[in-house]
């Protein structure tokens, strides 16, 4: 190491964090240190989340220490971190929906004169900040018509009005688009050169091997490796996290397909969102949907499960039905998994076998629900999904993502579908979990089930899909097979054939992942 | 909880129990507490006293149980009650002339009373559900609507059941199976039954996935829309249930009749465990929350140590009190 680096001013020294008998965090070293970028990765579960929440005052630790500037500090409370200028980013927002984005920025540190609100200098404050981060929005405006990225950069005015010294970063990128986390990086160099320091934490591995000054991986709540971002790349990061070599992401291909067509859709439009979508599925089919955040993807497969009103034909193995509500989708083979899985996924606050049979309650009830059954069909999803929870009757919403994903896997496939449509399945999952996902989708398709996938991430799409659909502003905009399927192809198709650049396109990007 | 939660399921029951005999433990108190003040206070006329009280309610609140676990509420249930129980006096008296004056015309009555029960639910239910209007505005409109009924049905006044067929009416109050009255009976039939749909049964564990979150219900191909309906009609149904037995007690109806009943059966919900919010009901907690309402009622009545004009104000500390517990839960 350097001596010319500046002394961290905030660090945990062989920090320890149990819930109850189970210890979470191993003597973990870790230092932040001024206008420097400190990445923190490792798989769902490693730790990550527990760390920034001892180092940014959410939990006390069990072990070890905090140190601020030298001293060491035990925060109460997130408030108390703030106050020191340790501010935390959550990954869901922390903002008040219906409140306005100069209100959120001074929420709790308003400006007052004498008694009453200081709303002038609040504005000016809020919105010189705003404009110096580059998210020009009108601060009067409620949060909640606000995009994900302008949030974002609310909650980094937040932050900064705060006199944040150290930011603490979690994963601030998932929800993004790329053109909108370049903004995001140009304020982070910003933030360095302004001397604070950030702990940044993401799942894409390229992104940290261009902003990070310094890498820490976690594995199993254990550090296995501190180095200078220099030294790393994203595989050898990879395969640090997941520790095995990761030298097939994907599974391969199948090599011949079937021609039958299981599911045809004609001139199908959800008001609003989809017009006049017309697509075939073939038997034993790995089938992706790209385009860009908007384009309508979710909205049409959301329409074909008899979520969302639409119109058109739908024909199941030659046979045309209809389908008004999910349960007749699944009477008809089709099952959806919802991107959404904390929201329209998974009840958080239950246990792992009442959301397992959720869907799939009509099999393990006659006038009573069978609990033995239930059991029995945990278990085995326990083993066939690889899903790891502490016990069984914990609540969901404690599991870590990519076991609440691998659970929602289970819960969709409880009903045996012939049709599977898995919309972003690996989103905000770590690299060893994505890989064992690849492996079952495609396992899948080589059961006969033909499967759909909706995926932001180039790379997933080319690595996995037979054929893929574009779509572009509510429309199918092209259709590329085989070896047809390059990121150059699918960009082309997705930004419509005319834009010459995508940088052009307003509002939107492409997430290439 | 997420401490909890990871804990050993060995180390974690016990937990869960404490969390869940609080409502027990409150009644054990009261129930010491009320044989030291009055040595009559065990007797069986006393108990049959207490429990019969609390039967109308105690359906009631079975039902409210449900509601609530779906994420929803009934502020009309004890106006429902009274319009219900005026139309069945109607209903009663004029059928004398044409099927006379004995069980025939009472069982006529009866039914008739739970028919408009569920009706009344249904129309809770469809408003909601159809009409997509917030269930505290539909049934704080459909409260209004059954209270100024029944006042406009007795003129103002009161609605008085037939004398001579109030006495053949009078056993299904008054009268019992083996030293139990009926009200007791039905209660605790309902009580029962109630329990075993909400842990044992599809419907059960779909109020709860609605209450809990509506959206991932709907993803997971429930019809969301019908297990509410059927909620609300259900809750209706038993209202129904409660005023069958409750015409015969008075023999009539007026404007006072079920008065903050609506409350009464939502605080019974709350102080036995079930969430405000939904997602979570359990239905034998709410008998120990009826039975706990009325037993601090039968106890300020039987000593003069406290007013009992002092009931309502003791029942609302109850009622914050089991609020303030449950949050503690909570964070722990």
């Amino acid at each position: 190491m350097k001596s010319s680096r500046p002394v961290p001013i905030l660090e945990a020294r062989g920090v320890i964090k149990s819930f109850g008998p189970i210890e979470v965090l191993h003597h973990v070293d870790f230092a932040l240190r001024p206008g420097e970028v400190h990445a923190l990765v490792g798989e769902n579960g490693a730790g990550k989340s527990t760390l920034m929440k001892c180092l940014a005052g959410y939990q006390p630790v069990s072990g070890g220490e905090i140190v601020l500037k030298g001293e060491p500090v035990s925060f109460p409370d997130s408030e108390a971190a703030e106050k020191a200028g340790v501010v935390l980013i959550h990954q869901e927002f922390n903002l008040a929906e219906q409140l306005s984005a100069e209100e959120n920025v001074f929420l709790g540190r308003e400006l007052k004169r004498g008694f009453f609100l200081d709303r002038k200098a609040m504005r000016a404050r809020a919105e010189s900040l705003l404009r110096e981060l580059a998210t020009p929005v009108d601060t009067r405006l409620p949060v909640s018509r606000l995009s994900v990225s302008q949030k974002q950069m609310v909650e980094i005015a937040k932050a900064l009005v705060r006199e944040a010294r150290v930011l603490i970063m979690d994963e601030p990128t998932a929800v993004l688009t790329g053109r909108e986390a370049e903004v995001l990086f140009a304020q982070i160099e910003r933030l360095k050169a302004d001397g604070v320091a950030i702990l940044y934490t993401s799942h894409k591995l390229d992104e940290i091997a261009r902003i990070a000054d310094e890498v820490t991986v976690l594995r199993d709540g254990a550090l296995v490796a501190n180095a200078p971002a220099a030294e790393m790349n994203p595989n050898r990061m990879a395969e640090l996290m997941v520790g095995r070599e990761l030298s097939d992401l994907f599974p391969e291909k199948l090599a011949d397909r079937s021609r039958e067509v299981v599911l045809s859709v004609r001139d199908f439009s959800v008001p609003g969102y989809v017009e006049t979508a017309s697509f075939d599925l073939h038997r034993g089919e790995i089938l992706g949907f790209a385009g860009l955040v908007g384009a309508g993807r979710t909205e049409l497969m959301e329409g074909i499960m008899g979520l969302r009103p639409a119109s058109g034909t739908i024909g199941r193995n030659g046979e045309t039905v209809r389908i008004r509500d999910p349960k007749e989708a699944t009477r008809r083979g089709l099952a959806y998994l919802t991107e959404d899985r904390k929201g329209r996924g998974l009840l958080l606050k239950y246990g792992l076998r009442e959301n397992l049979t959720l869907l799939g309650l009509d099999r393990f009830s006659g006038i009573f629900v069978d609990e033995k059954a239930e059991d029995k069909a945990l278990d085995a999803a326990i083993r066939r999904f690889d899903i790891r929870a502490g016990s069984k009757t914990m609540a969901v919403g404690n599991l870590s993502g990519g076991n609440q994903q691998k659970l929602l896997l289970a819960k969709t496939m409880l009903v045996e579908p012939q049709i599977v449509i898995l919309d972003e399945p690996t989103r905000g999952i770590d690299i060893g979990t994505k890989q064992q996902i690849y492996a079952f989708i495609n396992e899948l398709a080589r059961e006969g089930r033909s499967v759909i996938v909706i995926s932001s991430e180039m790379t997933e799409v080319i690595g996995l899909c037979d054929r893929v659909i574009v779509m572009r502003s509510g429309r199918i905009a092209g259709e590329v097979s085989g070896a047809e399927i390059t990121e150059e192809a699918i960009v082309r198709r997705a930004m419509g054939l005319e834009a010459r650049q995508g940088t052009e396109m307003t509002g939107e990007a492409v997430h290439v992942g | 909880m997420s401490a909890e939660a990871k804990v050993e399921p060995q180390r974690r029951r016990f937990a869960v129990d404490l969390h869940v005999i609080g409502p027990l433990l409150a009644l054990l108190a009261l129930v010491i507490l009320g044989m030291s003040l009055n040595d009559q206070f065990l007797s069986a006329g006393n108990v049959t006293n207490v429990l019969a009280r609390s039967a109308f309610i105690g359906v009631i609140a079975v039902g409210a149980t449900f509601v609530i676990t779906i994420g929803g509420l009934d502020l009309s249930v004890g106006s429902m009650s009274a319009f219900l129980a005026g139309v069945t006096i109607i209903v009663l008296n004029s059928l004398i002339p044409i099927a006379g004056g004995g069980w025939g015309t009472i069982i006529l009555g009866m039914a008739a009373c739970l028919l408009l029960g569920l009706g009344a639910g249904f129309l809770n239910g469809i408003l909601i559900t159809k009409g997509r209007i917030e269930a505290f505005i539909v049934t704080l409109g459909t409260l209004g609507i059954f209270r100024s009924l029944v006042v406009w049905l007795a003129d103002g006044g009161t609605l008085s059941l037939d004398f001579n067929l109030r006495e053949v009416y009078r056993p299904v109050y008054y009268g019992g199976l083996a030293g139990i009255a009926w009200p007791i009976i039905v209660f605790a039939l309902v009580a029962i039954i109630g329990e075993i749909v909400m842990r044992r049964t599809a419907y059960g564990r779909h109020c709860a996935a609605i209450g809990s979150n509506e959206q991932v219900a709907r993803y997971s191909a429930i019809h969301v829309d019908r297990v509410r309906l059927a909620t609300y009609m259900l809750q209706g149904l038993l209202v129904g249930i409660a005023t069958v037995m409750y015409v015969p007690r008075l023999g009539s109806a007026s404007s006072t009749t079920g008065i903050l009943w609506e409350l009464e059966a939502i605080a019974a919900v709350i102080i036995g465990g079930t969430v405000l919010k939904g997602g979570f009901g359990r239905v034998w907690g709410t008998v120990v929350g009826v039975v706990i309402l009325s037993l601090i009622d039968n106890i300020l009545n039987l000593t003069d140590l406290v007013s009992p004009y002092l009931n309502g104000a003791i029942q609302g500390v109850i009622i914050i009190l089991a609020v303030v517990l449950q949050r503690g839960r909570k964070g722990a």
